[in-house]
Formats: C-alpha cells, sequence, structure tokens
C-alpha cells in the first residue's frame, strides 16, 4: 500500500506546547478516523518549536527555520493509504488545517528491477 | 486521403478516449496505454487497407493496443511491477486476467468516465488538468496544444509529463468519484470543459478572435461526457451554453476579422439548429428542478439566441436570471454582466451606479471588460470625456487583437463627439 508524508505547518514557532485544549481534544479522536477511513498511521512525530531550529545553508549556519515564512514545519507522520483520494480525505480532517495547514507527498520508492 | 486513412482518422476523433481509457486499464501506466494506442492506429492503417475497416472500429482498435501492452508487460518487468497502479479491483467486475491475452473479454468496459476524472483530478493544478484532457482524452498531440495554449512545445511536454508522474506517483486513483465527491468532481471537469471553450472562443491573446479546434473539442467532449451521464443537468446546461454561444460565431467579426458586439450582430448569420438545440437542452435541465451555474448561463443564452433584435430581447427575465446566477455562484463577473443587462431596463445611469459599485472590487482589477462596459454606458450618458478614460484604460488591459480594435475604434468614435 503507498505511503505518504504529511507534513504538519503551523503558525510559527509552532510550539507543541501551546497546543490549545480543542486542538488536542481533537488530535485525540484522529486516530480513530484514520482508521474509519481506511489508513493506518505508519510513524509520526511532533517537533520542538522553530525557534529551537538551525539551518544551513551552503557553508552559512543560521538560527531559525529553512524557510522563513509565517507558517513553519510542525511535525510530520507517515500515513499507509490506498491511494491519494483516501490520503486527502485523512489529511483533510487534521487539526493542522484550521490554522495551519498541511502538505501530503508520497514517500519515494525506487523503481523495481 | 484514401479511405482507409479516413477511416483511421475518423476513429481517432471519435474512438481515442474508448480506446485509451480501456487500455490504461490493462498498462495501468498512461505513458504505456498512449505507446500502445499509437500503435494499434499504425497498425489499423495497414490492417483495414487489407481487410476492410472492421465492423466495430473501436473495439478492434482496444484488442489491438491490448494486446500490444500484454506483450510489452510480459517482456517487461519493470512495468509488471507498475501494473496495479491505475488499477481499481473493481468489487465483482471483471478484471483482465493479464497472463493471456485470449482472456480479453469480448465486452470491454467503458472506462471513459474514469479517464476524465481521473485527467481532471483536483490534486492536479487547472492547467495540467486542460493539458491532460486534451492530450488523454481528445488524443491532441502535444505540439498541437502548445500552439493552442501559445506556450512552446517543450513547456507543454513538460507540463504533461510532470502531470502523468504525480498520477502515478501519488497514486491518484483511476476511478469514478463516490457519489459523495461526485457533484465537487463533475464541477473540476465542466470547469476543465469551459475554460478549453473559453480559450477558444476568444482567444485570450493573439489575432483572430476564434480558435476552432478548441471550440470543436470542447462541444465534442460535451456531448460525450453528457452521452456517458445522462441524469446531470449540469453536464446538460454546459452543452448548451457552449452550443448557445457557438450558435453566435459566425457573426462575432466582421470580414476583416474586427469584433461585432451582440447588438450590432447580423442575426442572421446565427446558427439555427444550434439554437434549437441548444435551447432544448437548456429546457430540459431546467426542468429537472436542479439547474446549476451552466444551466442558468445557458437560459440567459437562449433568451439572447431566440430574439430577433436587442430591442425585442426579454431583458427582465435575463435581469432576474442573473440574480439567480448570483446567488449560487456570487462572482463579480456575473454582476458586471447583470449590470449590462439592467442598462437595458432601467437605463444606462443605473447600470453606472452597479459597475462604479464594482469596480471597488480587488477580484475585478486588470479584469478589462470593467472599463469597457464603464465606458460603452458613459458613451451612452454622452459622458464622451469620460468615455474616452474608460476605453483607454480597457484597451491597456485587453490582449486579444480584434477587442482592442474594437475598442479603438468606439474611443475614436466618443474623441471625435462633441
Amino acid at each position: 500500500m503507498p505511503q505518504y508524508a504529511v507534513i504538519i505547518h503551523s503558525p510559527a514557532p509552532a510550539d507543541p506546547m501551546d497546543l490549545t485544549p480543542d486542538y488536542l481534544a481533537l488530535l485525540e479522536g484522529y486516530g480513530a478516523k484514520v482508521a474509519e477511513l481506511g489508513g493506518t498511521i505508519v510513524t509520526g512525530f511532533a517537533l520542538e518549536p522553530s525557534t529551537t531550529a538551525t539551518s544551513i545553508r551552503g557553508d552559512v549556519v543560521t538560527d531559525g527555520p529553512f524557510t522563513e515564512a509565517k507558517e513553519v514545519v510542525a511535525g510530520f507522520f507517515v500515513l499507509e493509504a490506498p491511494d491519494l483520494d483516501v490520503a486527502l480525505a485523512i489529511a483533510k480532517l487534521n487539526p493542522a488545517t484550521i490554522d495551519g495547514g498541511v502538505e501530503v507527498r508520497p514517500l519515494f520508492t525506487p523503481p523495481a528491477g | 486521403m484514401n479511405e482507409t486513412e479516413r477511416a483511421v482518422a475518423d476513429a481517432h476523433r471519435h474512438e481515442w478516449a474508448f480506446v485509451l481509457a480501456a487500455t490504461a486499464r490493462v498498462t495501468g501506466d498512461f505513458d504505456l496505454a498512449e505507446e500502445c494506442v499509437q500503435d494499434a492506429y499504425i497498425a489499423a492503417l495497414d490492417a483495414w487497407a487489407r481487410d476492410g475497416v472492421p465492423r466495430k472500429p473501436g473495439a478492434w482498435l482496444t484488442q489491438t493496443a491490448r494486446r500490444k501492452a500484454l506483450d510489452l508487460l510480459r517482456r517487461d518487468k519493470v512495468f509488471r511491477a507498475k501494473m496495479p497502479l491505475l488499477v481499481e479491483p473493481d468489487p465483482g467486475g471483471a478484471d483482465v486476467n493479464l497472463t493471456d491475452p485470449d482472456d480479453i473479454p469480448d465486452e470491454i468496459p467503458d472506462d471513459r468516465l474514469r479517464l476524465v476524472f481521473t485527467c481532471c483530478h483536483p490534486a492536479l493544478a487547472r492547467e495540467a488538468q486542460v493539458a491532460l484532457t486534451l492530450r488523454l482524452v481528445c488524443g491532441v498531440t502535444t505540439p498541437d496544444i502548445a500552439r493552442a495554449f501559445l506556450v512552446s512545445e517543450p513547456t507543454m511536454a513538460a507540463r504533461i509529463t510532470r502531470a502523468k508522474k504525480k498520477i502515478t506517483a501519488a497514486r491518484i486513483p483511476y476511478r469514478v468519484p463516490v457519489a459523495a465527491d461526485l457533484p465537487e468532481r463533475l464541477d473540476a471537469v465542466l470547469s476543465v470543459i469551459h475554460l478549453l471553450y473559453t480559450t477558444g472562443h476568444t482567444a485570450p491573446s493573439g489575432a483572430g478572435l476564434v480558435r476552432t479546434d478548441l471550440v470543436d473539442r470542447a462541444v465534442a467532449l460535451t456531448r460525450m461526457l453528457l452521452a456517458l451521464m445522462p441524469d446531470e443537468p449540469e453536464v446538460r446546461g454546459l452543452l448548451a451554453l457552449l452550443l448557445l454561444t457557438d450558435a453566435r460565431r459566425a457573426s462575432r467579426t466582421d470580414a476583416r476579422g474586427r469584433l461585432v458586439v451582440l447588438e450590432d450582430q447580423d442575426r442572421s448569420l446565427w446558427d439555427r439548429r444550434a439554437i434549437a438545440e441548444g435551447r432544448d437542452l437548456a429546457v430540459a435541465a431546467f426542468r429537472t428542478g436542479r439547474a446549476g451555474r451552466y444551466a442558468l448561463q445557458a437560459a440567459i443564452a437562449s433568451l439572447h439566441a431566440v430574439a430577433d433584435s436587442p430591442a425585442t430581447t426579454d431583458w427582465r427575465q435575463i435581469v432576474a436570471l442573473y440574480g439567480l446566477l448570483l446567488k449560487i455562484w456570487p462572482s463579480p463577473v456575473v454582476a458586471l454582466n447583470r449590470a449590462v443587462a439592467v442598462a437595458m431596463v432601467d437605463g444606462p445611469a443605473a447600470a453606472l451606479e452597479e459597475v462604479d459599485l464594482l469596480a471597488t472590487d480587488e477580484r475585478l482589477a486588470g479584469y478589462h471588460y470593467l472599463p469597457a462596459v464603464r465606458a460603452d454606458l458613459l458613451r451612452r450618458l454622452k459622458r464622451h470625456e469620460e468615455a474616452a478614460g474608460a476605453y483607454r484604460a480597457a484597451i491597456a488591459l485587453a490582449d486579444n487583437e480584434a477587442e482592442r480594435k474594437f475598442l479603438e475604434s468606439r474611443l475614436a468614435e466618443v474623441v471625435d463627439s462633441p
């Protein structure tokens, strides 16, 4: 079954300790919805706030996330789903879409042979 | 062109979508399917010259393309690994046994809807949807698509390749959406066809006003869709709209290619048969009680089409229909069109008030019809100086040569007026 990375983008600095009780409640029920729609979360991580990030471009090291934007990467999970329609239906229900957004991107599998 | 070549060309126009859709189900890959379908059409040139044109050219081509696909798949294990990508295991549906070409059933499932919905999947950008639909559903070559959209051939080729790659890599499913998603997904398909049509109808830039090939493709595509989805009033509505708009094609430009606006058009040049068909379709779409934006626009177009002159047009009814349209489709462009009809009922001063309100809408910034409509209303109010300013603003924004020429001639008129 295909696997997708679902990359969570939230308003900077995306501190997981600042998540509202409402958000946490939605997150609590998310797993059940994923299963109901026919997907499985293989693995997932939340990240420390973007203020803790360090970026390196060429040989320049800078304090902060790689792209300066209103929203930053807050975490990601790997989703197994039968096709993109199912993956998108699941991603749409993620609470991150309320004030940020998610990117759904297939994991690369090297061609067989 | 001899008889065989004509038969093959005919089959290309009418059967391409069917053959490709059925072959893609076997290959699970659009590139391979296209290759096999091309080969089948080439093989047809010889075989049909030798044995005569088959009774069902589409079935012949499909069998040939699917056999070629199976041969290739058997030889190449890499393709085999790709196979399940597009194939949607149909519960209860007989999927092809890929190991034996003789197992291909005689009844070939009609997969054209799958093909259309996959090409117009919302995960693809609109321009990619349009290009893929022309390439895969209509069988138009990449150089021709590039020409139609005035981009270079490598750019168009890259756009199509990228879209196909996304379908494969992201596993965009090859299927007709479930009932719950159908209205939204169908709307995307209709938007793609409508965009195809409008691109052909008012070529956004360049010299000619109409690109006939795109217009004809859009109409043919809608006819195909209606045959496949006869119960969808919006498909009927779109076909009605396209026929009614296109019925005026011959009168939209004069002998020198200059734009002629609706009120000045020679109505004897209008295609009465297309108008009759469009009108019947619009009425049928209305009768379902589920008329959407295409059916409403078709109803408006049919009121124009059946009138002998602007003076005898039922403008009151048109204003009312635009009101309904605005309710389900709150677009400033619709409001602008409504204002044009208001001018005919309540006079240019009333319409100008509405247009000036719309001028503050950011979504209309850069839209050349707004200053063009304003200019026309000011001209009718004999406020020539202001009209000239508005015409100049419209000219600066218009890309189409025929439209710009028209605006320039109107500008010259108001400048010369006392």
